[in-house]
C-alpha cells in the first residue's frame, strides 16, 4: 500500500480499523526516511523507534507519523537548531507541543532540518548542510523550515510541524507544494520552542491535505500556562466546504509589484478567477505601510534575536571553545559556534538596541509595527479574508542568494507583514510554474479566523488537485 | 571640607520572601545544596518561557505603598542584556521604562527623603570559585528582587545609615523580606558626589559597592566624602567611576572607569503581556497594610506613653513591639511592660540565642510573671529563671514555678533559722554593721538569698536580719 500517498488522517482511519498497526505504519515512513533523505538531507535526526505515545487516543490523528522541526524540544534527545553552538544540547523537558501531539497519539519519527535558529529563507545556513527541494534538488527547498516542508513533499512524514517567525513555514510550503500555516500569534504556546523573535514566532502545522493541517492545529492550540503570551480559543469545527459565495476576498494591491514573478502572478490570478466563478466577491484593497514591512521586520526580529541567543555563550550546555578566560570563552565559543547568518542578525540586533540607536531603530520599527497593524484592521473591515501569493518567486537555486542577504530577505516580502500584525495565514499549493516548480497561494485571515481560512482552502482543494501532487521520484 | 556639600543616592536590591522564584514555581529558599532549587525556567534553557508570579506583585505594590510610592496602573517588564556566567539567559528581566513605584520618600528626621523608584526583577545565581574552577549555583536564579532607588536626596553618611534602617524597618513591618543583610536579602550600593555649599549642580557622582552591613556603607561613604573633597580641595578632578568598599583596609578602590560601564539595550520583553493593576487592587492592598514605624512611634509617644528611647527599641523590633503591644490589650502598667519585654524577656531571648519569633512564651505569660512579681509570689531572680525555660519550652507560669518550686518565701518565721545561720556565719559583716556600716547587712541578705536557693523575699529578709542584729545589740 502507497501510504505516503495518503493522508494523515486516512492513515489514522486504517489504524482504528485495525487494518494497520502502529508498527506498521512508524516502519513504513522510517524506511522512507531512510531510503530518501540523504538526497533531500530534510531531516537531521530520526528514530528506530517512536518516541512514546498515547496508543490510546481517540485523536483524528491518532497514530500518525510526524517529523518536528528541530528548534523544538524534545525531552531526552538532542535539540540543536541545526546550530554547532547546540551540538550535544539534550532537552530534559518536552515542549508543549510535543506532549500534545504524544498525547493525541501521533508517533514522532525525527526532527527536521533548517536554517541555523530559523534564520533563512531557504535552509543553506543549517550546520548539517542545505536541504534539496523534492521537486527539483538543485533548488531550495525555502526557509526556515525547509525540512519540514520538503519531508511532507517528498512523502517521508504525512504530516510536520515547523515554526514561523516571517514567512518561515508559508514561504518554504509554497516552495515544497504543501500547505503550511502560521496561527494567529498566541495560538499555539511557544514553550520549549526555541527563541528567534519571541514576538512573531509561531509553531505551525505541514500537510498536503488541508483537514490533516486543521486537525494538526486543534490538537497543538490552546492556552498554556506555561507560555504567557498563549491565549485560550475555541478548537476548529470541522471544514464545511460547501458553499464560498459572497466571501468577500481582499486583494492587496502592493503585493502584485515588480519582482513578482510572471509565473507566480498568473498562477495567483487563476485561482482568484476561480474563487470568483464560485461566487466569490474579489476586492482590491490597500495595506499602505506594506513598503516598511522588511525593514522593520528585521530590525525587531533581530533585536529579539540578538537577545534570545545571548544564552548560548558555552557556560552551562552546548558547545564550548577551550579559552583562558571568561570573555574567551564567551569570544570563541560564539564566533565558532555561530554560523554567519546569525551572526549578521545578532550584530543587527545588538546594534538596533544600543544606547544612541535604539529610538531611531528599534522605537521607530515599534511603532510602523503598529502602523502595520492599523493597515490590517482597516482593511479587515472591507473583506472577509485576504489572498496573496507567497512568495514573489518558486524556489531558486542553491546558492543562488546565500551571499546577497538583502534578496534572501526580499524572498519574504508578502509573508511579513502578516507575522508583523500577528495575523494566521496559510499557504496553500495553487499551480505550478513552466518549469514544473510549485507556487502557493497564501490566505491571511483575520484575528482567530483560521477556520475561515481552512474552509476556502478546503472549498480549493475539493475542487482541484494540486495538493495531490508528488514529485515523480517520490510517487 | 567644610566647603563642600555630599549628595548620595542609595541603591538597594531586597529579596522578597515568596514562597516561589519570579517566573517558576521553584522554592524560593536559602542554604539549600548547590542546584537543588531549579527547573529549565530558572537556568534558562533554550525554549523556556518566564510566568509572572503575581505574589510578587502584591508584595512589589504593598512595599511601594509603605514607602508612599504612586503604583503604575499599568506595566511591562524589559530585558537587562549583559553577559555573566551566573545569568542564565544572559538577560535579566527587569523593569527600565516604567517602574512598579515611583515618587514615594521616607521621613527622616522630619525630613522626607525623596524615592525614585521601585521595581521587581529576578536574581542572577552565584558563582563559587575553587581551586579546579569557577562553580556556579543557580538557586539564587530568579528568586524575586525589588530594587528600591532613592533621589540623590540624602546629605551625609549618618542620614544614608539613618534612611538604611528606616527603609528596612518599613519593609519588615509589611513583612515583604527579612532584609537579612548577612544572607543577601538585602543588598545596597550608594552614589556619591560633592559640591560646592550653596551649588544647584551636582558634582561628578562615583558609585561605591561592596558593602556588607548598614555600618560598612556608612563608613564607605564617610571615606568617599573625605577623599573626594581631599581630592577636590588640592583643585583635582573626580572621575565617573564604581569603586569597591575594602572593609579590611576601611578604604574604597577603583573597580571600573566610566568607559567600560554597560550599555544593557534594555527592550520590552516579548515573552511577557502587558500587566494592569486596578484601582481596587491598590485599595485593597492600602487598607492591608499593616501599621508602619511612623505611626507607631506616635502611639508609643501618645497612647502608651513610653520613654522615647524604649519605644524606639521596641519599634526598631516588629516581632517585639508586636508583642508588647499584645501583652498591652487589657492593661494600663504600659511603661511597667515595656520595661519587662526590653529587660528581662529580651535578656532571656539573648542568652538561649533566639528571637522574638521563636520563642514560646506568649504575652500572657509574661503578665502571669510580672503580676506574680508584683504581688510577691515570685522574686526577680526566680523570674529571670522562669522566663529562661518558658521561652524555650512554653508552658504554664504556675506549674514550672511550682516544679522549680520557685515561689518566693515572705513568711518571716520560715526565714528565721536562715537569718539566724547567716549571722552566725558573718562575724565580720556583723561587726562592721554595729561599727555604723548600714550597708554590711546587704551582705547578709545576700546570704540569706543563697541559702534559699533565691527564693526568699528579700524586703522580709532585710527586715528580719536587722530586728535581729538590733535585738542581740539591746
Ligand atoms: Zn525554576
Amino acid at each position: 500500500m502507497d501510504l505516503h500517498k495518503l493522508s494523515g488522517w486516512e492513515i489514522a482511519g486504517k489504524i482504528k480499523a485495525k487494518k494497520l498497526s502502529f508498527e506498521e505504519v512508524f516502519d513504513y515512513f522510517h524506511n522512507r526516511i531512510i531510503k530518501f533523505n540523504p538526497q533531500l538531507n530534510a531531516v537531521v535526526r530520526w528514530f528506530d523507534k517512536p518516541l512514546e505515545f498515547n496508543r490510546n487516543s481517540d485523536s483524528p490523528l491518532a497514530g500518525v507519523p510526524i517529523v518536528i522541526k528541530d528548534n523544538i524540544c524534545l525531552k531526552g534527545k538532542e535539540t540543536t537548531c541545526a546550530s554547532r553552538i547546540l551540538k550535544g544540547f539534550v532537552s530534559p523537558y518536552d515542549s508543549t507541543v510535543v506532549q500534545k501531539l504524544k498525547n493525541a497519539g501521533l508517533q514522532i519519527l525525527g526532527a527536521a532540518n533548517m536554517d541555523e535558529f530559523a534564520f533563512g529563507s531557504s535552509c543553506e545556513t543549517s550546520c548539517y548542510g542545505p536541504v534539496k527541494n523534492p521537486w527539483d534538488k538543485t533548488r531550495v527547498p525555502g526557509g526556515s523550515s525547509g525540512g519540514s516542508a520538503a519531508v511532507v513533499s517528498a512523502g517521508l512524514s504525512p504530516v510536520s510541524l515547523g515554526s514561523d517567525t516571517g514567512g518561515s513555514i508559508r514561504q518554504p510550503a509554497s516552495f515544497c507544494g504543501v500547505c503550511g500555516l502560521k496561527p494567529t500569534y498566541g495560538k499555539v504556546s511557544r514553550y520549549g520552542l526555541i527563541a528567534f523573535g519571541s514576538s512573531f514566532d509561531q509553531i505551525g502545522p505541514f500537510s498536503r491535505d488541508i483537514q490533516d493541517c486543521l486537525y494538526l492545529l486543534n490538537i497543538i492550540s490552546g492556552k498554556d500556562p506555561k507560555d504567557s503570551t498563549s491565549v485560550q480559543a475555541e478548537p476548529l469545527k470541522n471544514l464545511s466546504v460547501q458553499d464560498i459565495s459572497g466571501l468577500c476576498i481582499g486583494v492587496p494591491k502592493e503585493y502584485f509589484i515588480e519582482g513578482l514573478s510572471e509565473d507566480v502572478d498568473k498562477t495567483i490570478r487563476q485561482a482568484l478567477s476561480f474563487f470568483k466563478n464560485n461566487g466569490a466577491v474579489i476586492k482590491e484593497i490597500s495595506l499602505p505601510s506594506t513598503e516598511y514591512s522588511v525593514a522593520v521586520y528585521y530590525i525587531l526580529a533581530s533585536s529579539e534575536a540578538s537577545s534570545n541567543l545571548s544564552r548560548f555563550d558555552g557556560i552551562k550546555y552546548g558547545h564550548r571553545e577551550k579559552a583562558e578566560s571568561l570573555s574567551e570563552v564567551y569570544f570563541k565559543t560564539r564566533a565558532k559556534g555561530f554560523g554567519r547568518e546569525a551572526k549578521r542578525r545578532i550584530m543587527l540586533g545588538t546594534f538596533s538596541l544600543s544606547s544612541g540607536y535604539y529610538e531611531a531603530y528599534y522605537l521607530k520599527a515599534l511603532k510602523a509595527r503598529q502602523l502595520i497593524k492599523e493597515d490590517f484592521k482597516a482593511a479587515f473591515k472591507k473583506c472577509d479574508l485576504m489572498i496573496t501569493p507567497t512568495s514573489p518567486t518558486a524556489a531558486f537555486k542553491i546558492g543562488e542568494k546565500l551571499d546577497n542577504p538583502l534578496s534572501m530577505y526580499l524572498s519574504d516580502i508578502f509573508t511579513i507583514s502578516a507575522s508583523l500584525a500577528g495575523l494566521p495565514a496559510l499557504s496553500v499549493p495553487c499551480g505550478f510554474t513552466s518549469q514544473g516548480l510549485p507556487v502557493g497561494m497564501q490566505i491571511i485571515g483575520n484575528y482567530f479566523q483560521e477556520e475561515m481560512l481552512f474552509n476556502l482552502a478546503g472549498f480549493y482543494q475539493k475542487n482541484t488537485d494540486w495538493h495531490k501532487k508528488i514529485p515523480q521520484e517520490y510517487e | 571640607m567644610n566647603n563642600f556639600e555630599p549628595v548620595i543616592g542609595l541603591e538597594v536590591h531586597i529579596q522578597l520572601n515568596t514562597e516561589t522564584k519570579i517566573f517558576c514555581s521553584c522554592p524560593n529558599s536559602f542554604g539549600d545544596e548547590p542546584n537543588t532549587n531549579i527547573c529549565p525556567v530558572c537556568v534558562g534553557l533554550p525554549g523556556v518561557l518566564p510566568v509572572f508570579n503575581q505574589r510578587v506583585l502584591d508584595l512589589g505594590i504593598a512595599v511601594s505603598l509603605g514607602l508612599n510610592c504612586r503604583i503604575a496602573k499599568e506595566f511591562i517588564f524589559e530585558r537587562k542584556n549583559y553577559f555573566y556566567p551566573d545569568l542564565p539567559k544572559d538577560y535579566q528581566i527587569s523593569q527600565y521604562m516604567v517602574p512598579l513605584g515611583s515618587d514615594g520618600f521616607i521621613e527622616i528626621n522630619s525630613r522626607k527623603i525623596k524615592i525614585k523608584r521601585v521595581h521587581m526583577e529576578e536574581d542572577a545565581g552565584k558563582l563559587i570559585h575553587t581551586q579546579n574552577g569557577s562553580l556556579v549555583d543557580f538557586n539564587r536564579a530568579g528568586v524575586p528582587l525589588l530594587e528600591i532607588v532613592s533621589e540623590p536626596d540624602i546629605f551625609s553618611a549618618q542620614e544614608a545609615y539613618q534612611y538604611l534602617n528606616e527603609l528596612k524597618l518599613t519593609i519588615q513591618y509589611i513583612g515583604a523580606s527579612s532584609c537579612d543583610m548577612e544572607k543577601g536579602f538585602l543588598r545596597c550600593d550608594a552614589n556619591v558626589s560633592l559640591r560646592r555649599q550653596g551649588d544647584k549642580e551636582l558634582g561628578v557622582k562615583v558609585e561605591v559597592k561592596n558593602m556588607n552591613s548598614f555600618k560598612a556603607v556608612r563608613d564607605a561613604l564617610s571615606y568617599e566624602i573625605k577623599r573626594q573633597a581631599n581630592v577636590l580641595s588640592k583643585g583635582g578632578r573626580i572621575y565617573q567611576e564604581t569603586r569597591l568598599w575594602e572593609e579590611n583596609k576601611q578604604k574604597t578602590i577603583v573597580m571600573r572607569s566610566k568607559e567600560e560601564a554597560h550599555d544593557y539595550r534594555y527592550f520590552p520583553e516579548p515573552d511577557l503581556v502587558r500587566f494592569f493593576v486596578s484601582d481596587s487592587q491598590i485599595e485593597n492592598a492600602e487598607q492591608s497594610l499593616p501599621e508602619l514605624p511612623p505611626a507607631k512611634r506616635k502611639k508609643f509617644r501618645e497612647f502608651y506613653k513610653l520613654r522615647e528611647k524604649d519605644s524606639e527599641v521596641l519599634i526598631s523590633n516588629p516581632k517585639a513591639a508586636a508583642f508588647f503591644e499584645q501583652a498591652c490589650r487589657n492593661r494600663d502598667d504600659f511603661q511597667n511592660i515595656a520595661n519587662w519585654v526590653i529587660g528581662p524577656l529580651q535578656e532571656a531571648l539573648n542568652t538561649s540565642s533566639i528571637g522574638f519569633e521563636e520563642a514560646k512564651i506568649k504575652p500572657a505569660d509574661l503578665l502571669k510573671i510580672i503580676d506574680m512579681v508584683a504581688d510577691g509570689g515570685l522574686n526577680n531572680i526566680a523570674a529571670k529563671n522562669v522566663l529562661a525555660e518558658v521561652v524555650n519550652t512554653g508552658g504554664d507560669i504556675s506549674e514550672i514555678v511550682e516544679k522549680k518550686n520557685l515561689r518566693q518565701v515572705s513568711d518571716e518565721s520560715s526565714l528565721e533559722e536562715f537569718a539566724r545561720q547567716a549571722i552566725e556565719e558573718s562575724p565580720k559583716a556583723v561587726k562592721d554593721f554595729y561599727s555604723g556600716k548600714e550597708n554590711a547587712i546587704m551582705f547578709l541578705v545576700g546570704v540569706v538569698m543563697r541559702k534559699s536557693k533565691g527564693r526568699a523575699n528579700p524586703k522580709i529578709v532585710k527586715g528580719v536580719i536587722e530586728r535581729r542584729l538590733k535585738n542581740a545589740q539591746s
